[in-house]
């Protein structure tokens, strides 16, 4: 049994979560909130020197060609800084997406120049306040053009291409998705960000009018691409849960010890402990269960829809519950703007959702399920 | 990241199965035997001769030291060997107490000539041990216990009950820890001894369980008379040795707490129609499901992370810890939202009317004793608070109170 990251990946967490530590204070989450920017670019230029943009990516196409397992532990520390940054977008989603489905000569086009820090991309499947299916998008690609509007597109205001997804002409199938990428500086794209629950983190309103898409997979292949990235993605997600979660527990265990009412340290309090306990608990089934997605994810498992619906699932409630009761535990202070609780509070709203909440994740999970007949 | 032994894991592994091949039967059928309906002085009998030939290939205490009959392996053997075990039909349990808790005491308190007596026949299988610590005042307090020690010469004796004492009806030694000092506070003024439980004035008696079902005894004690000789530690400091104890108790429980899990929720939700057509196929059926899904994987997980840090040699985290307090509470949810599946019929509980032969119905009234025994769920809160998070201590109104000062309620 070896469920466990190795020494040089453990190696490469601690110098994350110093480079981290010393580069992302909440300070730099709570400048981008304060609207200094949509992202913080010299943390941005600092990842880039650490070349962890490339950490995936195949040495053939200008990355470090090391594997998902050394992705995940950087996705940990990034959680844990709330780092406001467009990598998520750039690594966990567009640079899969490539990865998965690119052409040998999209694959060099982008891929290069997503190691290097030179483009940052994005994937565009949300169209408002509705769950995104193939019957329910409207965003449409029609003889190499597409046309509709995306919202929220993570880093959209500051992409430089976005994987899209798009009905084709025969729509109402799960067949009719298709994905294309797209220059998001095209004359046919218009883009506006727009305020969110997590203002740490950018989004946009993107829209197409006759922008200029280039397929990317095949065309009746779109809707299970869609899946296979968001799984891949999930379980890169869970990791930055775990992260921020384990960061809230920290931030409630400091409070309750150094806080004194009725006499006594409130962390004296069985109400407090037991509610610090059930926190531990919580992200200690979330880290299990996001290293069996890692695992998933590192060896290109079968297991992966099931692995990746888990970690997500579990990861969402444990930094849900974290963000939420580090508020409780620190009582009025924690509801102020200046206390840094509510960062955590917004970019666990956000991450529960950015792949499409744990209400689906567990209906494709129980549905893995059954089709795998054994639980 | 892998799920693979090590070489020497994997030689030790195909070592244990083939001596499980020639020793021991699979499975028929996938029923386990060891439910509380077969007849237990059978059982005993078949488990007594299964642990005798373990003890004499070696594997019945693979980690203890060779000089006490054990095979001086590491704890990872000793999981390799139970995995494998799991897939015989073998009698289990009998012997867990004993040699998990009691006789690692005795390694650590009791004289050379004590070992030597009791050491041999308990690995063999020939003695069974059990131990006398709850009360019916002292639970989660456990130190809080009244049973009363008298030294009288170079005897004590000893009056008293136990409860919650499992395998007291065929025991034939326990391990006891009693006051000997009301006039001290309540953790300085308790004794530890080990006795016959064949003594005069030991009383076993089964105590009757939610179910029905009998698995535990309440022992009385009636002027018991103990050797001093078979005091463990000093007068006074039985809590010191108490510890040591419990200590072993976390080492040798924390698996699972039985009953109902996923597969048996997922095969009632396959086979069972609700209003809206099949059971696995309702919203909220499937949203419970997936939830007590991620609880158990995780347990499972964490598990492997334990092994994991087993495997090298290291100390496992304190995440082990999260066991019980995860699967006692699920295993209640579980079976409980089983029966609300079966609606009105969820109330039958013959094997013969409702399904699964009744197993939701059985985990539901077992359940409510897992989240106590071994540790309430509310104490185990605190030990992950207190002594995982390093949170502050509970103010504690009891330290430095003499014993028989403190209010009891009664």
């Amino acid at each position: 049994m070896n469920f466990d990251f190795s020494d040089d990946q453990k190696f490469l967490k601690d110098q994350a979560n110093k480079f981290l530590t010393e580069q992302c204070p909440t300070a730099v989450p709570r400048g981008v909130l304060e609207g200094e920017g949509a992202f913080d670019a010299k943390l941005w230029d600092g990842i880039k020197e650490q070349g962890w943009l490339g950490v995936t990516i195949p040495e053939e196409f200008g990355g470090l060609g090391l594997g998902h397992l050394e992705l995940c532990v950087i996705a940990e520390e990034m959680g844990r800084a709330l780092a406001p940054v467009p990598f998520s977008s750039t690594v966990y989603l567009a640079a899969e997406a490539l990865l998965l489905a690119g052409s040998d000569e999209q694959k060099q086009t982008y891929l290069p120049k997503i190691a290097s820090g030179e483009l940052i991309g994005t994937f565009a499947l949300a169209e408002g306040a509705k769950v995104p299916t193939p019957q329910s998008l409207e965003t449409k690609l029609a003889g190499g053009k597409l046309s509709g509007t995306k919202i929220p597109v993570p880093d959209g205001d500051v992409a430089d291409f976005a994987v899209v997804a798009a009905v084709t002409d025969s729509a109402g199938e799960a067949s009719s998705v298709a994905l294309s990428i797209v220059d998001l500086t095209d004359k046919g794209v218009s883009r506006e960000a727009v305020k969110t629950i997590d203002p740490s983190r950018s989004h946009a309103a993107v829209t197409f009018d006759g922008a200029e898409a280039d397929a990317l997979g095949a065309v009746d292949a779109g809707w299970s691409l869609t899946r296979a990235v968001f799984d891949r993605a999930a379980v890169l997600f869970a990791f930055e849960q775990v992260g921020g979660a384990d960061r809230c527990l920290e931030m409630a265990k400091e409070y309750a010890t150094g806080r004194y009412a009725f006499g006594r340290q409130i962390g004296s309090f069985q109400a407090i402990k037991h509610k610090l306990a059930d926190m531990y608990i919580k992200n200690q089934l979330a880290r299990s269960n996001a290293y069996y997605g890692a695992w998933a994810l590192s060896t290109d498992a079968p297991e992966l829809p099931i692995a990746a619906a888990g970690a997500r699932i579990s990861a969402t409630e444990a930094f849900d519950y974290a963000s939420k009761e580090t508020i409780q535990t620190h009582g009025g202070i924690g509801f102020t703007w200046e206390m840094d609780c509510h960062l955590f509070l917004r970019r666990a709203k956000l991450l529960s959702l950015c792949v499409g909440g744990a209400r689906g994740w567990k209906d494709r999970l129980i549905a893995a399920l059954e089709r795998r007949n054994v639980a | 990241m892998d799920f693979n032994d090590t070489p020497e894991e994997a030689a030790f592994r195909a070592e244990a199965r083939t001596w499980l091949e020639q020793n021991a039967k699979p499975f028929e059928g996938g029923g386990d035997e060891n439910t509380p309906t077969f007849n237990e002085a059978e059982q005993l009998k078949r488990g007594k001769a299964w642990q005798k030939k373990k003890a004499e290939a070696g594997y019945a205490a693979i980690t203890w030291p060779k000089e006490f009959g054990g095979m001086g392996g590491t704890p990872i053997q000793s999981v390799i060997y139970n995995q494998e075990e799991a897939k015989y039909d073998v009698p289990r349990g009998f012997f867990t107490i004993g040699l998990g808790m009691c006789i690692p005491t005795m390694m650590s308190y009791a004289t050379k000539q004590q070992l030597e007596r009791y050491v041999a026949p308990a690995l063999q299988g020939e003695e069974i041990w059990c131990q006398l610590f709850s009360e019916p005042s002292a639970g989660s307090d456990v130190a809080g216990l009244k049973t009363r020690c008298v030294q009288e010469g170079d005897e004590w004796v000893v009056n008293g009950q136990k409860v919650w004492t499992s395998g007291a009806h065929y025991s034939d030694y326990g391990i006891l820890v009693a006051r000997s000092d009301p006039k001290a506070p309540k953790h300085k003024g308790l004794t530890f001894f080990f006795l016959d439980m064949k003594s005069q004035g030991v009383e076993v008696r089964p105590i009757k369980q939610i179910s029905g079902a009998s698995n535990f005894n309440e022992v009385y004690f009636t002027d018991v008379r103990i050797p001093d000789s078979q005091r463990l530690g000093e007068i006074g400091e039985g809590w010191k040795v108490a510890l040591t104890t419990l200590m072993h108790e976390r080492l040798a429980i924390g698996g699972g707490s039985g009953g109902v899990d996923i597969r048996e929720i997922m095969e009632l939700a396959q086979g069972l129609d609700l209003e809206d057509g099949p059971a696995i196929a309702n919203a909220a059926v499937r949203e419970k499901i997936a939830d007590w899904y991620v609880r158990s994987k995780g347990l499972q997980y964490t598990r492997y992370r334990t092994l994991t840090a087993l495997s090298k040699g290291e100390t496992p985290g304190p995440e082990s810890s999260i066991g019980k307090v995860v699967g006692a509470p699920k295993l209640q949810e579980i079976s409980s939202f089983g029966m609300e599946m079966e609606d009105m019929g969820g109330i039958l509980v013959d094997k013969a009317d409702a399904p699964l032969e009744a197993a939701m119905q059985e985990s539901f009234l077992w359940a409510p004793g897992i989240r106590i025994a071994g540790g309430t769920d509310e104490i185990l809160r605190n030990i992950i608070a207190e002594r995982v998070l390093g949170l502050p201590g509970d103010i504690r109104v009891d330290k430095d109170v003499p014993y028989d000062e403190l209010p009891s309620g009664s």
